[in-house]
């Protein structure tokens, strides 16, 4: 089966060159399926392997359907989408911010269905915008630089070592450049509006002049080969994801609050497949929301209780309070603020 | 006995008054309420005969009132109207008896010797003839106060001759006084029921004598 | 008599029509009236969010070393995703120029200079949108800045809420509508509910109840029965006069017979020679006859009339039959005949007692008219199981010669007429006040075989 899926990759990678020239920038662009009846064409910010087996699952239930994924960066994805009207069917993304950019500036259409019902209420916007994961804003450390240490539960924690032991981390923290990243400007928006502790954590972390990053995977790298021993803000999932790395790295859900970025699916006003755009979004969101667990699934599924006070989960609230961090002034000054507490040089 | 007939139609009420005196009664005669009213007011009557339609009202407001004066004068009422209406408004208003036009005065003598028997007829009723007691209203006898009760016939016959004792009375004539019309008798009826008297009163003192060719005469022995 | 009515239409039915229709527009309006609250109210909730979230986003809006800033608050576009999940837009201009947000929003035709806020429904993106300007002045480099800041949203989560208020007012409506039906139901029927009582009253009556009404009414009602007691007036009128009618000409016909009657009894005292006086003495019988015929004939007509609308009242048999025997005393012991009664008190029959006397009175009248002197008249009564029976047992001959069933035929009317006048006729009477009782008249020969036994035989309730 995967010999097969893959030499249907290579024959989607020649296919490509046929595609029309993109302006947009492409990572990968993978043709999955025989089927010609009916192709559906996804665009999205999520690494084709992680979603592979939800795809072969979901092609096996639709005989005659092809898929062809194309992933690129989330910035990537919106000039495809927004500026160059790119004729995709579907759009997942990590970026909350961008797909509800997109759901409210009308690039996408409303879609409705038995597994849209079993989404928590948070977890849907205008019947548009699907969340089909719970990913956390998580702190990756190194276990072998905390051997004589605890192991920080709280940003508090964190807090109170880095000022106990500066000279000890000093240089040896990593975080996203929020300028840089979508996800890691999202998570640090979030993290500014919901704590003041952040702000005197990206203080510490700037005057022990921490390391900045493009990536999740860069810093769960750079923790694993023991380059930095607290990675701030990294995403969880991935960090779960690399199995190889598991005794090297220390996955920390903060108890105090911890962001959930919610991984989202928008049907495109221009989708040619709607329906079957439709059912891909179910399959996605009935492998997420219903039980029993499926094995393709790659994401952690968390309890789905919601914003209870006693739970540390906070998904991030899907919704136009995100356009607020979209607002090119907003943006600016956040960026500002931000470059000022953590670039102290 | 004293009567008192409220009639208006003059011809019955003479033939009605002749008969009345005839039995020996004393009768007033009033042709209207006012005229009645007026007779029952100064003289005690044993008995009232009274017509309904009069010239100046209804015989039964006259009733009414002599009923409402407390007087306990017995009172028949003569009516020509239909019996099945008039007859308990009659009876209701105080009228003793009734008796429909045109009546046989044998009716209306039984009808009227019933109610004063009803009303309790005094002993002043009685009469005498030599030792004779009679009494009309209870229609009995006495011959030397031997009591006998008479049957109605042998009673009117006997009636008739005290009456008048010593008048002469025509086979006819009593076959009048006796019989109603629409009864068929011979005048040998009379013969049966004169038999039947004599029989009563033998040893009385008192006999009917036949007066050949004339008729029959009650006299003292 | 029973023949149905023609009607125009039922007066409840057109009352409880009238008042259904009432209720159904007045629900309506009703339902109208809360629409249009209930849209104002939802468009000023709407509204006031949108300018608290307009009023924010201004608030955020200051000069920073010459340059005009915004700090878009979070909760600016966030209070407006808790209310719906409506799309949102904004913009916040200076002079004409984008600072941030929707370039393309469209502007407002209002007049925003004097501070006030201003309101528009437009569309924008295929979609409908509530709209708020706010204005400000702003000092920027000494000279004056007007800053315009607009929020919108699409009305999507307003249009959902009106649907459901419009639900609400459906409902509320048809509910006021319901209540109102049932309350116009009951209304009509208690309001036609006296003409019911009244009908009931006038329609259980006996027929000889011809008392006016006298049972209170509403006052709408008053000219109907005062019209309705006018007409038993006239009806009462009219039956007394047809009863006065009888009598009257029963009076007329019986006074000029009872004057010729007794004119012919004087004559008769006069008169001597006895082939006259046979003839008077016939004369004064056919006087007799004739006059017994009138009677009989207008007893007649006044039982037929009387029972046509029979009377139904208790009657004691009893009583009446020992009443009459007391009556006829007089007239049997004329004859010497022995008139007597037996009989114990019987439950009472119901019916007319006047025509029951006369049936009665007719028997023994002819009992005693046909009898012998000297003999015997037994009247008795008898009770059953259903029925009350008067036995009138004479010592007359009886009809032996007869066959009884075809004597009680003969009793009709037409032969009658042309027939033996008095008996007939008084049989015939007794029979028919019998037979509208529901009972039968028997003739049969007496026990001892010398006469007949007619017996009036009643049945008990």
């Amino acid at each position: 089966m995967r010999i097969s899926l893959l030499s249907i990759g290579l024959i989607a990678a020649f296919l490509t060159l046929a595609m029309p020239a993109r302006a947009f920038e492409v990572e990968e662009h993978h043709r999955f399926g025989n089927g010609e009846a009916r192709t559906l064409r996804i665009l999205s910010t999520t690494d084709t392997a992680l979603l592979t087996p939800m795809i072969e699952t979901f092609l096996a239930n639709n005989p005659g359907v092809a898929i062809e994924y194309t992933s690129a960066s989330s910035a990537e994805l919106m000039t495809a989408i927004m500026r160059e009207k790119q004729p995709y069917d579907l759009a997942l993304s990590s970026a909350m911010d961008l797909q509800i950019k997109l759901a409210n500036d009308g690039f996408t259409q409303a879609h409705r269905s038995q597994a849209v019902d079993l989404i928590p209420a948070w977890g849907n916007w205008r019947n548009h915008v699907f969340a089909f994961s719970q990913e956390s804003a998580s702190i990756v450390v190194s276990p072998s630089a905390f051997s004589d240490l605890e192991i920080p539960r709280s940003r508090q924690k964190l807090i109170t070592l880095l000022r106990r032991y500066p000279d000890r981390f000093r240089g040896r923290l990593g975080t996203y450049d929020v300028g840089a990243s979508g996800l890691g400007y999202l998570f640090a928006t979030q993290d500014a509006r919901t704590s003041e502790s952040y702000w005197r954590l990206m203080e510490l972390m700037g005057s022990l002049r921490a390391k900045l990053y493009c990536c999740s995977s860069d810093m769960i790298e750079a923790v694993a080969r023991g380059e930095i021993a607290v990675a701030y803000n990294v995403l969880g999932s991935y960090a779960r994801a690399r199995e190889d790395l598991a005794n090297r790295i220390t996955i920390i859900e903060p108890d105090d609050y911890t962001n959930m970025m919610l991984r989202t699916a928008v049907i495109l006003n221009t989708a040619q497949e709607p329906a079957l755009a439709g059912d891909f979004i179910d399959h996605l969101l009935d492998a997420a929301w219903n039980s029993p667990i499926v094995v393709e699934y790659p994401f952690h599924r968390y309890p789905t209780t919601g914003t209870a006070q006693n739970v540390p989960f906070r998904p991030i609230q899907l919704g136009p309070g995100l356009l607020v961090f979209l607002d090119h002034l907003k943006r600016k000054r956040f960026l500002a603020e931000w470059r000022s507490t953590v670039q102290q040089d | 006995m004293r009567f008192l007939l409220v009639e208006d139609n003059v011809s019955l009420a003479t033939a009605v008054l002749d008969r009345l005196r005839m039995d020996g009664h004393v009768v007033d005669h009033a042709t209207d309420i006012a005229a009645a009213e007026d007779f029952s007011a100064t003289t005690d009557y044993d008995l009232i005969l009274l017509d309904i339609m009069l010239p100046d009202g209804d015989g039964r407001t006259f009733l009414r009132t002599h009923r409402s004066r407390l007087i306990e004068t017995p009172v028949i009422v003569l009516t020509a109207r239909s019996e099945v209406s008039d007859r308990v408004g009659m009876l209701d208003l105080g009228a003793d008896d009734y008796i429909t036009k045109p009546f046989d005065f044998s009716e209306l003598e039984a009808r009227c010797r019933a109610v004063l028997r009803r009303h309790g007829g005094d002993s002043s009723n009685q009469r005498r003839f030599g030792n004779l007691v009679f009494d009309p209203l209870a229609g009995t006898l006495s011959v030397s106060g031997n009591k006998i009760t008479l049957r109605n016939k042998e009673l009117r016959l006997l009636e008739i001759f005290l009456n008048s004792p010593d008048r002469i009375y025509s086979k006819p004539k009593l076959v009048d006084r006796l019989f109603s019309y629409d009864e068929d008798v011979s005048e040998n009826a009379i013969e049966v029921y004169v038999g039947r008297l004599r029989k009563h009163l033998t040893d009385s003192g008192v006999e009917i004598t036949t007066v050949r060719g004339l008729g029959y005469r009650m006299s003292l022995v | 008599m029973s023949d149905p009515l023609p009607t125009s239409g039922s007066l409840r039915r057109r009352l409880t029509l009238q008042l259904v229709g009432s209720a159904a527009i007045l629900a309506t309006l009703l339902f109208f009236v809360v629409l249009a609250f209930a849209r104002d109210t939802a468009q000023q909730t709407h509204d006031s969010i949108l300018l608290a979230s307009a009023t924010s986003i201004m608030d955020s809006v200051s000069v920073q070393a010459d340059e005009v800033t915004v700090d878009i608050p979070y909760a600016a576009l966030s209070m407006l995703g808790n209310v719906s999940d409506d799309r949102v837009f904004y913009r916040v201009s200076m002079r004409g120029n984008i600072l941030t947000g929707y370039e393309d929003l469209p502007h407002t035709d209002q007049n925003t200079s004097s501070g006030q806020s201003a309101f528009d429904t437009l569309t924008y993106k295929n979609d409908g949108i509530r709209m708020v300007t706010l204005s400000r002045r702003l000092s920027l480099n000494g000279a004056p800045a007007d800053i315009l800041t607009t929020v919108a949203q699409t009305r999507e989560g307003q249009a959902t809420q009106l649907a459901k208020l419009s639900r609400s007012a459906l409902q509320l409506g048809l509910g006021f509508f319901l209540v109102a039906t049932v309350l116009a139901i009951w209304t009509a029927q208690s309001s036609i509910r006296p003409l019911n009582q009244l009908t009931a009253a006038v329609s259980r009556r006996g027929p000889k109840d011809l008392r006016p009404v006298k049972r209170p009414v509403p006052s709408e009602m008053i000219p109907l029965v005062l019209s309705l007691n006018q007409f038993i007036a006239r009806l009462r009128t009219s039956l007394t006069r047809s009863e006065d009618f009888i009598a009257e000409a029963a009076h007329r016909v019986r006074t000029p017979l009872a004057t010729v009657r007794t004119q012919a009894e004087i004559t008769l005292r006069r008169v001597e020679k006895p082939e006259n006086r046979a003839s008077i003495r016939e004369m004064i019988r056919a006087i007799d006859e004739s006059s017994r015929a009138a009677g009989q004939l207008l007893d007649h007509a006044m039982v037929t009339f009387r029972i046509d609308s029979l009377e139904r009242k208790d009657i004691f048999l009893t009583e009446t039959a020992k009443e009459l025997v007391d009556r006829l005393q007089p007239i049997a012991e004329l004859k010497d005949i022995d008139l007597s009664f037996t009989g114990y008190n019987c439950p009472p029959i119901t019916g007319d007692a006047i025509l029951v006397q006369n049936a009665v009175r007719n028997i023994l009248d002819n009992a005693i008219k046909y009898s012998p002197n000297d003999t015997t008249i037994r009247v008795s009564t008898q009770e059953t199981l259903s029925t009350v029976l008067i036995h009138v047992e004479d010592e007359a001959g009886g009809f032996a010669d007869m066959d009884t069933d075809a004597l009680t035929h003969r009793f009709t009317r037409g032969e009658n007429a042309a027939g033996t006048v008095g008996s007939g006729l008084g049989l015939t009477i007794a029979r028919e006040v019998v037979e509208a009782h529901g009972g039968t008249l028997q003739i049969e020969t007496s026990k001892s075989g010398t006469g007949a036994c007619v017996s009036l035989c009643f049945p008990l309730v």
